[in-house]
C-alpha cells in the first residue's frame, strides 16, 4: 500500500473542493442548457444528493481503510466531510427553491414527510460538524472535538435511511448504500472495549446485588 | 362509436403547425397500414399545451424496465408486440383472447388530449390516440353482476429486466369499478402525436384514466378480468397506506410521501413554476358524480 499511499501525498487535498465545485456548476450549466433530461430539477436534486451520500461514505471510510487495508486518506478527510456538506447544501437548495419552491408546502414537507424529516435531522447534525472542520476549532475544543464529529455516524445513517425511504417499493440500490453505511459504522465500534465496559458493569451490578 | 366527450378547442391551437401536418400525414399512413383511423378531428382545451414527444416518451414510468424515468426509453425496445392478444374474462358474456388487430377493427380510433398527473407530483399534456374502454367492453358483453374490471400488464421476464427485482409484486395489476370505466373518459389508448404507442409508453394497448394518478393508467394490457370483487393493485397491495384503489387526483388528500397541492409541469425547465393541482385532475365536472356521498379523504 506504501506505493499507493505516496503516489496520494502528491495530491494537495484543495483539489478535492476545486473539483467538487467545478463538478456542481457543470451539472447546474447541463441543467440550463436543456441536457439533463425532460426533468432537470430532479436530476440536479438526485445527483447532488447522492454524490453527497459517497462522499459522506468515503469520510467515514477513511478510518477503517488505513485500519484494516493500511490505505491512508486521512489528510483529505476534512475536504471529504466539507464537500459532502456541500453537496447536501446544494440538494437542499434545489429542493427548495426549485422543486417545492412554496413556503408552506415546505414547511409541511419537512414536519409531515418523514423521509424528508430525517434528512432535514441529518443536515441539521451536519451544520456543527461543517462549523467546527478547521484547526482553530480542533485546538479550541480538544478532546471534546472527537467526540462531537462521532455525529457524523449518525449523519451517515440519517442519510441512508433518508434514501431507503424515499424509494417507491422494493429497490435494491438505496438498501446496498444503507449496507455501506451501517457495515462501516460498525467497522468503528470498539467491540473490545465495549466487552471490557459490559463485563465491568455486569462486575458492578453483580457485586451490588451480592454485596 | 362513441364520441361521447367532446371539447371546443382544436389541437391546431396549442401544437405548432408543422408537426400538426406532419401527425395528419402519420395519421394517413396509419390509416394505410390498416391500423385504424382517427375520427373527426383532434379533442383539446383552451390553454393546454402538449408536451413533446421526447418528453413524453423519455420520462416514464414502466417498472418492469426499469426504476429509472429513463429505463423504460433504453430498454423497452426488447418488448414484443406483435402478436398481442388480450384475454378478456370474469363475468362477460364472450370471454376469449381477443387479437389486438381484431380489436382494432372493431374500434374506431380518436383523438383525447389529457392532463396526465403522476402521483409522484409532476405532470404532462398528452395527445393520446383511442377508443373508450366501454366500447371494447361492450365488445365482450358485461353480464349484470359485474361490478369492477381488473387489468393486468405483460409479464415476460426475458424481455423485461426490471421483474429480476422484487420492485412491486409482479405481474403489475390495477383495477377500477365498472362505472368509472364505463365512463367516457376513460379509454384504451393505442398511440401518441398519432403514431403507434412506443413500448415504453405501454404499446401496443393501455388503459388511460385521465382524472386519477397516472399508475392507475396501466400499460401494456394482456389480461381483462369482469368482476364482483373489488380486485387487488399493484401499488395498494405494497403499500395500502399511501396508494388507495381509487387514486383519484385531488389536492386536499395529501399523501405521505408527496403533498398533491400542487405539482411540477414536465418541460419547464430548470425555473418552471410549481402550478396548483386541479380536482380530479380538472375532470371534475365530468366524474364528481361517480363519488357522490363518498368520503374521498377515506376512499383516497
Amino acid at each position: 500500500m506504501e506505493p499507493v499511499n505516496r503516489a496520494l501525498r502528491r495530491i494537495p487535498p484543495w483539489s478535492l473542493y476545486i473539483l467538487v465545485a467545478a463538478w456542481v456548476l457543470w451539472m447546474f450549466w447541463q441543467g440550463l442548457q436543456g441536457h439533463l433530461g425532460v426533468d432537470p430539477v430532479k436530476v440536479l436534486e438526485h445527483t447532488y444528493g447522492e454524490r453527497a451520500l459517497q462522499l459522506l461514505i468515503a469520510g467515514l471510510a477513511v478510518t477503517p481503510l488505513r485500519r484494516f487495508f493500511g490505505l491512508n486518506l486521512m489528510r483529505f478527510r476534512r475536504a471529504l466531510g466539507l464537500t459532502a456538506f456541500g453537496l447536501v447544501l446544494c440538494h437542499l437548495l434545489v429542493w427548495l427553491v426549485l422543486d417545492v419552491q412554496i413556503v408552506t408546502q415546505i414547511v409541511a414537507d419537512v414536519l409531515k414527510r418523514p423521509y424528508i424529516t430525517i434528512g432535514m435531522l441529518g443536515f441539521a447534525l451536519m451544520l456543527p460538524l461543517a462549523v467546527t472542520s478547521n484547526n482553530w476549532s480542533i485546538r479550541r475544543l480538544g478532546a471534546r472535538w472527537r467526540v462531537l464529529h462521532r455525529l457524523t455516524y449518525g449523519v451517515g445513517l440519517l442519510a441512508g435511511l433518508h434514501y431507503v425511504m424515499l424509494a417507491k417499493g422494493f429497490q435494491l440500490e438505496p438498501l446496498l448504500y444503507f449496507a455501506v453505511i451501517l457495515g462501516l459504522v460498525l467497522a468503528r465500534v470498539d467491540w473490545k472495549a465495549c466487552l471490557i465496559r459490559s463485563d465491568r458493569a455486569n462486575a458492578r451490578r453483580d457485586s451490588l446485588q451480592n454485596p | 362509436m362513441a364520441k361521447r366527450w367532446t371539447n371546443d378547442l382544436t389541437a391546431a391551437d396549442v401544437t405548432p403547425e408543422a408537426l400538426f401536418w406532419n401527425r395528419r400525414k402519420l395519421l394517413a399512413g396509419m390509416a394505410g397500414a390498416g391500423l385504424g383511423s382517427i375520427a373527426g378531428g383532434a379533442v383539446a382545451e383552451e390553454g393546454l399545451a402538449t408536451n413533446t414527444w421526447e418528453e413524453v416518451t423519455s420520462y416514464c414510468n414502466f417498472y418492469e424496465f426499469g426504476t429509472g424515468k429513463e429505463d423504460p426509453s433504453y430498454y423497452a425496445g426488447a418488448m414484443t408486440t406483435s402478436p398481442w392478444s388480450v384475454e378478456i374474462d370474469g363475468l362477460v358474456d364472450n370471454p376469449g383472447s381477443y387479437g389486438f388487430e381484431q380489436i382494432l377493427e372493431a374500434m374506431t380510433l380518436e383523438e383525447r388530449i389529457y392532463r396526465f398527473r403522476c402521483v409522484e407530483a409532476w405532470s404532462m399534456v398528452i395527445p393520446w390516440q383511442g377508443f373508450e374502454l366501454a366500447d371494447l367492453l361492450a365488445l365482450a358483453g358485461v353480464q349484470d353482476g359485474a361490478k369492477y374490471v381488473a387489468f393486468e400488464t405483460l409479464l415476460r421476464p426475458d424481455e423485461m429486466p426490471g421483474v429480476r427485482y422484487p420492485v412491486i409484486d409482479w405481474p403489475y395489476r390495477e383495477g377500477l369499478r365498472l362505472d368509472e370505466a364505463m365512463n367516457p373518459l376513460t379509454i384504451m389508448a393505442t398511440g401518441i402525436f398519432g403514431k403507434p404507442l412506443p413500448n415504453q409508453n405501454g404499446a401496443p394497448l393501455r388503459l388511460v384514466v385521465p382524472w386519477k394518478y397516472g399508475f392507475k393508467s396501466i400499460k401494456s394490457v394482456v389480461k381483462i378480468t369482469l368482476t364482483d370483487q373489488e380486485p387487488p393493485t399493484s401499488w395498494n397491495m405494497a403499500n395500502a397506506r399511501e396508494y388507495g384503489f381509487y387514486s383519484n387526483v385531488n389536492p386536499n388528500v395529501n399523501h405521505p410521501r408527496w403533498s398533491q397541492a400542487s405539482e411540477r409541469k414536465i418541460g419547464g425547465g430548470l425555473f418552471a413554476k410549481r402550478q396548483p393541482t386541479l380536482m380530479f385532475n380538472g375532470y371534475e365536472a365530468e366524474v364528481a358524480s361517480l363519488y357522490e356521498g363518498m368520503d374521498l379523504a377515506k376512499h383516497f
